[in-house]
């Protein structure tokens, strides 16, 4: 029985990272129907912001809360771990909706009045560009990642047999992802910005018509979603304390079948349908069949689209003319 | 009734090219292919050979992957999938055969005709993943495609990789090297061949009618699903001989080799020849081929692919500034008459009116 709530919270920490990178897939999707393939690029780049953040500056902004808290520097606080995390988070997000805003403006703006096929050509361009330039860069060997975490013991439950184990870390990636999520639902269901967005992706000429800077609106999109994948980026590299610049196709691939899987251009539906697949696969690694779990994702996605194509919570739009 | 339905280029008597769909020039080339076979490998070295030998089977790959994305528009992003499906097949059979029925397989003849059967069955199983894979996806609109076909490859890594049968994550060695020079351009030909008859009959039309708009062919009463999953059918057909051609000539199969990035050096030979264009497809194949070649030092040099971040900078600045691709819709015939036509002014308007207009980029 330990063992099923251990693979609950296992799946429901990686479900909180695909979520976040669902989001930026289903916001980009609903506003431009485009499959941005280089978001799970971002999401690479933004663990590797996180990563030399904290190689070059981690101590001094480790240094800077301890004399902020006025705590001494040998004592590493769970307080200090976590706002250090925090500021990275941040720091990642900021430079990851600079990279969206960049990808945006040079590569999918110029390309807005030609065919679909055209720009998801570029998406996938853009995408192999980060992936390659990064190993170019970033050198192709994985890169251990500067555990904040370490000095925290995990709690444990129950007794040798009926272990439980919750890792800080994973409660933490839990409880930031699951804020950033209702950050974002404020933003879209309850500010001028939102509304915005949700006028263009129901249609650019009449949203337009009605005064709405379509384009700014589309680019505050891009910059939004790239901020939260460099957010989950960062969560990502300080639960598995290893990144490479190919580390993010997969999971990208992967949080979009989730988008799809609870209905694309739905935000509450690329939530559910992130949670779904994380726990899904926590539990068919846990319970047998580890080596499949990279194709479960693309499993789920044909299904989906063989029997409700729409999603999970999706709606199911007619096409016009 | 049937010459209307065929190309009007082919029909033109003042056109070089108007014999190019009939069928005894293809017969010709392949003649002309046997011949080489005997002599090429002697006059080419080793290395040189083994590159048009790679490019002979790109030629296949990117011909069928321009079927799908270039005269439907659909974009399937899973090529290297359907090549590995068709690959282990027909290696999974000569290399049981080889154990059970040796004096078989050594038999020059029969070796060979098991040897083309085998490429036959696996690239019927491709067809059939192809047909499984495309059916839900194609009845969507939109780019799904790329994103199943994209996972398909996934699952059809981790399927092979798990499966003892054909060695899992070892692979599968000890394939005997059929693939000469006269199989792989004879099915190059032939898949040449075979999409050229396609694209310009009436089936073909039905695929340009869906590129070209999807709303307006359903409304003409096409079946756009039944189009796009029969030229999806097809295309995954030559994939799967091309894997076959691959494993039969590099003799080890191995789940990794097909990759996304191979898919990708596929879905780049067709964007950068010209969706749409059937010779852009050959011209682009043996172009990339030789410049992978030529990239090798280089890539080397920076223990990176580096040719990765040309092909996609290649891409994007295509897309920007030259959608359509080198050939665009045109193929090298129609090119070879513009620049007669500009070269005799006279015959100029005349040829141009009984060329057939193409809309714009793919």
């Amino acid at each position: 029985m330990s063992e099923f709530f251990q693979y609950v919270i296992n799946g429901l920490s990686q479900g909180g990272t695909y979520a976040l990178v669902a989001l930026g897939y289903t916001m980009v999707f609903g506003i431009l129907q485009l499959i941005n393939f280089a978001h799970g690029e971002v999401y690479m780049l933004g663990a590797f912001t996180g990563l030399y953040t904290l190689r070059f500056f981690g101590a001094r902004i480790v240094e800077f809360y301890n004399l902020a808290l006025s705590v001494g520097a040998d004592q590493a606080s769970t307080t200090v771990a976590i706002l250090t995390a925090i500021t990275v988070i941040v720091i990642s997000m900021i430079t990851c909706a600079t990279v969206g805003y960049f990808v945006e403006r040079l590569a999918y703006r110029p390309l807005r009045n030609s065919p679909r096929i055209n720009l998801l050509i570029t998406a996938v361009g853009v995408s192999l560009f980060f992936q390659y330039s990064g190993q170019l860069i970033f050198g192709s060997s994985p890169q251990p990642y500067p555990d904040l975490f370490e000095n925290l013991e995990s709690w444990t439950f129950g007794s040798d047999e009926n272990l439980l184990v919750i890792n800080p870390l994973q409660v933490f990636v839990f409880v930031t992802a699951i804020t950033l999520m209702l950050i974002l639902r404020h933003v879209i269901f309850n500010t001028r910005l939102g509304r915005a967005m949700r006028a263009v992706s129901f249609s650019h000429e009449l949203s337009s018509l009605m005064g709405i800077p379509t384009n700014r609106i589309i680019t505050a999109t891009f910059m939004i979603g790239s901020s939260l994948a460099g957010a989950a980026g960062v969560m990502v590299g300080m639960t598995y304390p290893k990144v490479e610049p190919l580390m993010g196709s997969l999971p990208g691939l992967k949080a979009f079948c989730a988008a799809v899987l609870g209905g694309i251009g739905n935000v509450t539906g690329a939530v559910l349908g992130s949670f779904i697949l994380g726990l899904a696969e926590a539990f068919l690694s846990g319970y047998g069949a580890p080596t499949y779990k990279d194709a479960l994702a693309f499993t789920i996605l044909i299904l989906i689209l063989l029997v409700k194509p729409s999603g999970l919570l999706g709606v199911h739009r007619t096409e016009k003319v | 009734m049937k010459n209307k339905k065929q190309n009007k280029n082919a029909l033109n008597p003042t056109d070089p090219f108007c014999g190019f769909a009939s069928l005894r020039w293809w017969l010709l080339a392949v003649a002309v292919v046997w011949v080489l076979n005997s002599i090429l490998p002697d006059l080419m070295g080793p290395y040189y050979f083994q590159i048009l030998i790679l490019a002979g089977i790109n030629v296949i790959l990117a011909v069928s992957l321009n079927l799908v994305n270039g005269f439907t528009g659909q974009f399937s992003m899973g090529h290297a999938g359907f090549m590995s499906v068709g690959g282990y097949i027909s290696a999974y059979i000569t290399t049981q055969l080889i154990v059970s029925h040796p004096e078989i397989m050594n038999d020059a003849i029969l070796g060979s005709a098991v040897f083309v059967g085998s490429l036959l069955l696996g690239g019927l199983g491709a067809t059939c993943t192809g047909y499984l894979v495309g059916l839900p996806s194609l009845r969507l609109r939109g780019d799904y495609l790329a994103i199943v076909t994209l996972g398909f490859g996934e699952i059809i890594r981790v399927v092979f990789l798990n499966m003892d049968a054909v060695g899992g994550a070892r692979g599968l060695s000890g394939i005997m090297q059929f693939s000469s020079f006269g199989w792989v351009f004879t099915l190059a030909i032939f898949t040449v061949f075979t999409v050229w008859r396609v694209v310009h009959s009436a089936q073909g039309r039905v695929l340009l009618s869906i590129r070209e708009d999807e709303i307006a062919a359903t409304a003409m009463g096409v079946n756009t699903t039944q189009g796009k999953v029969r030229a999806f059918a097809m295309g995954a057909f030559f994939a799967g001989v091309a894997g076959g051609l691959f494993a039969h000539y590099l003799t080890i199969m191995s789940p990794g080799t097909f990759d996304f990035n191979r898919s990708f050096e596929i879905i780049i030979m067709v964007v950068l020849g010209g969706m749409g264009s059937i010779s852009g497809s050959v011209v682009a194949a043996v172009l990339l081929t030789s410049l992978k070649e030529a990239l090798r030092p280089l890539q080397q040099l920076t223990g990176v692919d580096l040719r990765m971040v040309i092909y996609s900078l290649v891409l994007i600045t295509m897309m920007l500034a030259r959608p359509s691709g080198i050939f665009g819709t045109r193929e090298i015939g129609d090119i070879y008459r513009d620049w007669r036509a500009g070269k005799a002014p006279k015959d100029a308007k005349k040829l141009k009116a009984s060329t057939p207009s193409k809309g714009g980029a793919a």
